[in-house]
């Protein structure tokens, strides 16, 4: 029987037949959790009487959300993880100095990548379906379960095919594609469902852009958003260390259950309203709207192409002196080529704050926390009320260039026009 | 199970964030969590339940992160049920792991209104609103989750592999 990506790369691991609809048990590659979610998994762990992980080189444990550790609760959180990771002698556990955002730094470490099947406590897992693997977010104990047993369930999903096409503006990249996309079909436009992308633009995307769009499947409700795999991931892979990947497409008569088609001919750069990713309109219907703060990081937008692709708006500018912009490169390699390209110093002297390789103020978790009135462009993937700090704050959603083209102006702003 | 409680109905896309902010998750205490429960949605908002209350919601209920503290912020706060239009994924899956009882209605929901007297039958699904008289009928939960539910949760369903 013909088969959609998803459906692929769960037949890979299971013995049973991966029918859309049908629940099946998989072997996973890698497990994941971080240091909100890895506390409340080894407690489940430990309840569940499993006294060492499946396989030692198959679980990462990445402390990114409080950390550097902001209050004494955060920290006795963190040694709760690290001391689990020393004693099951966890080979991939993260924290200070070569700590980065976990979606973007695990697939740079190369400990995921095409075909796999990865399980993460925490809901942007299935960042990694830019690379072709199936990976989703799930809850602490269900990933206390596979951590344990090497294995969990899926109710195989059925796909919406999307196909991106058309001559894209300048200014107009992945996260846009994917804000559009959020925008026509709804928060929960694929709720339950995957998402896989085709068309001739997702095809001259990078890996990151792809990257990029997996990211924000479930902003849709979406378990996983898909991209098969071509001759750009395999270089990824390989230059990640990894050997052995394949291409992998879907079958050509596979079943969708729906297509939905978006053209960006003469689309412009998208911004997610508050309070729901999908409350999205062109940037120059909000154009002109006061902020206070500007992020450009997070796992959605942390990734060096983002940082050049913001420098190269900020160059030579300032930013406004009633904004505070905060640039936080997601891992140390991405930092460090920062540095080396010369992009912290364009940071620096416009006047952004550059901070570590951590989620940051995405969450509302530390540095750069909104006080009540206070208004937010963000790189990030989430405008949920409160998201970022006060219920009476508020978050809009872009890409990198707008983001820094919004820090230069003080207020909302299309890139071309500052 | 019998559950009999007052209904309090909440809105459609009711995000984990709303549920339980980023700022009380650095405990995965129960108690403090479920004294914090829909803290984003409105300050205070546990000050109206009594144990056993019922909450009510539109779509999408729970979309956002995978934070189980969210299922074990609204079983802290007391209430054993989430009747919805229809959860997010993750948050499902949660849901059944913790022990928190969720059920799809659809459309129906509209014959459940805020501070009507519900009582849950959570076996077979069926609403009574004591209120109106109005009954609501519950699709089935799948026979895979119920295998987790009534080993008693992932927990003690996991214990018995791992031992077997």
């Amino acid at each position: 029987m013909p088969q959609t990506l998803a459906e692929k790369i769960l037949q890979r691991h299971t013995d049973e037949e991966a029918a859309s609809g049908r629940i099946v048990r998989c072997r996973v590659d890698m497990v994941l959790a971080n240091d909100i979610t890895a506390p409340l998994a080894i407690k489940s762990f430990k309840a569940m009487g499993a006294e060492k992980v499946f396989d030692k080189d198959r679980v990462a444990l990445v402390c990114d959300h409080f950390t550097p550790n902001k209050d004494i609760d955060s920290a006795e959180q963190v040694k709760v993880v690290r001391d689990f990771a020393r004693q099951m002698d966890v080979t991939h556990y993260y924290e200070g100095g070569n700590v980065g955002v976990e979606h973007a730094l695990l697939p740079e470490l190369g400990l995921v990548g095409p075909g796999d099947v990865v399980v993460g406590a925490d809901s942007h897992t299935c960042t990694y379906g830019g690379l072709g693997a199936f990976a989703t977010g799930m809850g602490s104990t269900d990933i206390a379960g596979a951590m344990a047993l090497g294995e969990t369930w899926f109710k195989v999903p059925p796909s919406i095919k999307v196909e991106i096409k058309g001559k894209p503006e300048p200014f107009v990249g992945a996260k846009d594609y994917m804000l559009k996309l959020i925008g026509e079909i709804g928060v929960a436009g694929a709720l339950y469902k995957a998402l896989e992308f085709c068309g001739p633009i997702v095809e001259g995307l990078t890996v990151e852009g792809r990257m990029t769009m997996a990211n924000m499947a479930i902003e849709a409700g979406g378990k996983v958003g898909l991209f098969a795999v071509d001759g750009k991931t395999l270089e990824y892979a390989g230059q990640a260390g990894r050997k052995g990947d394949v291409v992998l497409f879907p079958d050509k008569d596979a079943e969708y259950e729906r297509l939905v088609e978006i053209n960006v001919d003469d689309m412009s750069p998208q911004i997610a309203c508050p309070h729901l990713p999908d409350n999205v309109r062109p940037v120059d219907e909000v154009a002109g709207l006061r902020v206070d703060q500007s992020v450009i990081g997070s796992c959605t937008n942390g990734r060096i192409e983002d940082l050049r692709e913001a420098a190269a708006v900020l160059r030579g500018r300032k930013v406004a002196k009633h904004v505070r912009c905060i640039v936080l490169p997601a891992t140390p390699r991405i930092w460090t080529q920062a540095l080396r390209e010369g992009l912290l110093e364009i940071f620096m002297e416009a006047g952004c704050i550059v901070g570590p390789a951590t989620c940051g103020p995405c969450l509302g978790g530390h540095m750069g926390i909104l006080a009540g009135g206070e208004r937010a462009i963000a790189t990030t993937n989430r405008n949920f009320k409160g998201r970022m700090g006060s219920l009476e704050s508020e978050v809009y959603l872009s890409g990198p260039a707008v983001a820094a083209a919004s820090a230069i102006a003080g207020e909302i702003a299309h890139p071309a026009h500052v | 199970m019998k559950v009999q409680g007052k209904a309090h109905v909440v809105g459609d896309h009711i995000d984990t964030d709303a549920i339980i902010p980023a700022r009380f998750l650095v405990t995965t205490d129960p108690a403090q969590l479920g004294a914090n429960c829909m803290e984003g949605l409105e300050a205070g908002w546990i000050k109206r339940v009594s144990a056993n209350d019922i909450m009510v919601a539109g779509e999408n209920f729970g979309c956002g992160s995978s934070r189980e503290h969210a299922p074990i912020s609204i079983l802290g706060a007391g209430i054993p049920v989430v009747v919805a239009k229809s959860f997010a994924r993750i948050f499902y899956r949660n849901g059944f792991n913790m022990g928190l009882v969720l059920l799809e209605v659809g459309d129906e929901i509209d014959k459940l209104r805020d501070g009507d007297e519900l009582e849950v039958d959570t076996a077979t699904g069926v609403i009574r609103n004591l209120t109106t008289g109005e009954q609501v009928q519950c699709a089935p939960v799948p026979p895979f989750m119920q295998e987790i539910l009534d080993a008693g949760g992932l927990v003690p369903y996991v214990k018995k592999r791992l031992a077997a």
